[in-house]
């Protein structure tokens, strides 16, 4: 039993605020991952958990100890490095047992935990090289390796996969997953990348700037963005936005904006009118890339507009059209085998239950 | 490589080569060449009809000979091996331990307790040796090989600061939080981590300084008197130098045979001595 939980944490390198009041339950065998763009905070905020840096100020409890105090080797964690960290000087094997040793196991049971290991990683034929004679993938797996054979209560992993090639990373990343799934131990995970976040969390926690902007399971965040922030974060391609102007149409909820003129659909709406006052009222209306189709006599005009294309992105599965509507950018994603050309004048339609709208002050979703 | 024309390679690249390796190689064939030189030809003037100054035809080792027999040599590199492995010792266990300090404890003042201790490195020994001579009296270890243990660390220590100083710096940070995250106080972190990675620097340092201690000339001159107390740059000089007289073959087999205790250290170690000043660290 390991959850880990972060009270009112915050972290101050001087004058420079990086962690701000982080509150946090991570629950019993849970895969969490921090997810934000670089200098967020999210890997210092590991480090705190790891007990490599000092908090400024708040509370860390693994299990259902306070370890604000305690070194890292008595936290009963194991954590993986972006660079692997493998001491260069000693064989695979030895890099295994390095963490047995130091807190003096028999001999028998490091054998029998360093096999156990290496079977579970399919490595049982490098234990005998140094690092230096590992391919990258190779290296990433004796770091999980060191990870594993101490059985810890929580396992924390600082962006291990982005030292890896594009295609490594998708295998390793399957790999991790079914890992996870296998030895079922708390897990903290930091990445940059979105897809790593959605893949591999159980829940992810989006940061930004020091703050956490959401804390939810991965379709939560991509179907309920918070705010802005999260909305464009998540996803790729990233959510459309456009500065529109809020109305009352003849009783119906409007977005506007120059070329664009969109029917609010029922919930939506009644969001949107609480939050009017008067004509006119400013919104960032949102909408996905894969939430927009090229328009059918089926769909209504209510939720159309007029698009001319600028650039045609075929990626075979699909194709992304960068398209301009008024003076706003527009992309769409669409069905691979409609033929479109530049320059190509469409009509688009949005799927109206998936509209966003956001605060354009507070970006807060609305 | 320099492309192009055979004429450019051979300018800009094989003569200048060429004369560099001669400029650096001559005196070591000068010093060889003297050695086994016999007295007759060494003083035979220059425009004499048989003059032949590089080259010899009658090789001797009375000069060796000479060294062994009539002055305290093998006593002098006794006392010089002595000296330098024990000063060098002191030196890379307070370098490697002050050097571990300044690159990764965050104390107040780090960085400029730093350059202080480089700054000392600059002090002239030229200098030094005054106040030090005061203290080697007072403490009455004069004409002992202690005064020099005691008072190369002076320059040796600072100097294996600085460079293991650099070198820890190279080292990843990971390794050393993953070896305390492994259940490694910071001490046994950098007893069976850090120190084993930086074999090569602290070779280097290691090579560096004993060379450093084994030419010393300066505070070896002040402190010892008694010829048989004395190194081999201090002996070989002020015992092969008379005056205006200079036994050029006896000086000559005193420089060939101090040189090849360096000689021999260095080869032994050079791949570790290379990589350890180009600080490559591979994780």
């Amino acid at each position: 039993m390991a959850e880990v939980t972060l009270r009112k944490i915050n972290k101050k390198f001087d004058a420079n605020h990086v962690v701000k009041d982080v509150d946090l339950e991570i629950r019993d065998k849970e895969f969490m991952v921090f997810v934000g763009p670089s200098g967020c905070g999210k890997t210092t905020t590991l480090r705190m958990i790891a007990g490599l840096e000092a908090i400024t100020s708040g509370e860390i409890r693994i299990g259902s100890t306070v370890v604000n105090e305690v070194p890292p080797m008595d936290r009963d964690i194991a954590m993986v490095f972006q660079n692997y960290a493998l001491y260069p000087h000693m064989s695979v094997a030895s890099n295994l047992a390095f963490g047995l040793k130091m807190r003096k196991f028999e001999k028998s049971e490091i054998a029998q935990r360093i096999n156990r290991a290496a079977a579970i990683l399919g490595i049982e034929n490098l234990l005998e090289r140094k690092p230096r004679q590992l391919s990258g993938g190779q290296r990433q797996r004796v770091a999980l390796g060191r990870a594993i054979v101490r059985d810890p209560a929580v396992f924390l992993f600082d962006e291990p996969l982005s030292n890896l090639d594009a295609k490594l990373r998708v295998q390793m990343r399957v790999e991790l997953k079914k890992l996870h799934e296998r030895l079922a131990v708390t897990s903290v995970y930091v990445t940059h990348d979105q897809v790593e976040a959605m893949t591999l969390g159980d829940r992810v926690v989006v940061m930004k700037d020091g703050l956490v902007q959401q804390v939810g399971e991965p379709l939560e965040l991509y179907n309920q963005p918070a705010n802005r922030f999260v909305a464009g974060f998540i996803g790729s391609p990233a959510m459309n936005f456009a500065d529109v102007t809020l109305n009352d149409a003849g009783g119906r909820a409007v977005a506007e904006a120059p070329g664009l003129k969109i029917v609010l659909p029922g919930e939506l709406a009644a969001r949107a009118r609480a939050k009017m006052n008067g004509a006119d009222t400013k919104a960032t209306l949102g909408i996905r890339p894969e939430d927009i189709h090229i328009a059918s006599a089926a769909d209504s005009s209510d939720h159309c507009l007029e698009a001319e294309v600028e650039v045609v992105e075929q990626l075979g599965s699909e194709i992304l059209l960068d398209t301009r509507v008024g003076q706003a950018l527009v992309v769409a994603s669409i069905d691979p085998n409609v033929r479109v050309r530049t320059h190509d004048k469409l009509k688009l339609a949005l799927n109206p239950e998936r509209l966003h709208l956001f605060d354009p002050q507070t970006e807060m979703a609305i | 490589m320099i492309e192009g024309a055979l004429w450019r390679k051979w300018v800009f690249y094989n003569i200048p080569l060429i004369l560099f390796v001669f400029v650096l190689l001559f005196p070591f064939y000068w010093m060889i060449i003297t050695t086994f030189r016999p007295d007759g030809e060494l003083y035979r003037p220059w425009n004499a009809a048989n003059y032949m100054p590089f080259w010899t035809n009658n090789p001797t080792i009375e000069h060796i000979q000479y060294l062994f027999e009539e002055t305290n040599f093998g006593r002098w590199m006794m006392n010089t091996m002595f000296i330098a492995t024990v000063s060098t010792l002191i030196s890379l266990f307070c370098g490697v331990l002050a050097g571990y300090a300044l690159a990764r404890l965050n104390f107040p003042y780090a960085g400029s307790l730093g350059t202080v201790i480089f700054i000392t490195y600059l002090v002239p020994q030229t200098l030094l040796f005054i106040p030090l001579a005061q203290i080697i009296r007072n403490f009455e270890l004069g004409d002992t090989p202690w005064s020099l243990i005691l008072t190369y660390p002076t320059f040796l220590i600072p100097f294996c600061t600085w460079l293991m100083m650099g070198y820890f710096k190279a080292i990843p940070k990971e390794l050393e939080e993953c070896a305390r995250i492994d259940g490694a106080s910071r001490w046994k972190a950098m007893v069976y981590i850090i120190i084993p990675v930086a074999v090569p620097g602290i070779l280097s340092s290691g090579i560096i300084a004993f060379t450093l201690s084994w030419n010393e000339f300066i505070y070896a001159l002040v402190f010892l008197s008694s010829p048989d107390q004395k190194t081999v740059p201090v002996g070989v000089t002020s015992e092969l130098i008379r005056g205006d007289v200079f036994f050029w073959g006896p000086l000559m087999a005193g420089a060939l045979l101090g040189s090849i205790p360096v000689a021999i250290v260095y080869s032994f170690f050079v791949e570790h001595y290379v990589s350890g000043l180009t600080g490559s660290v591979k994780g």
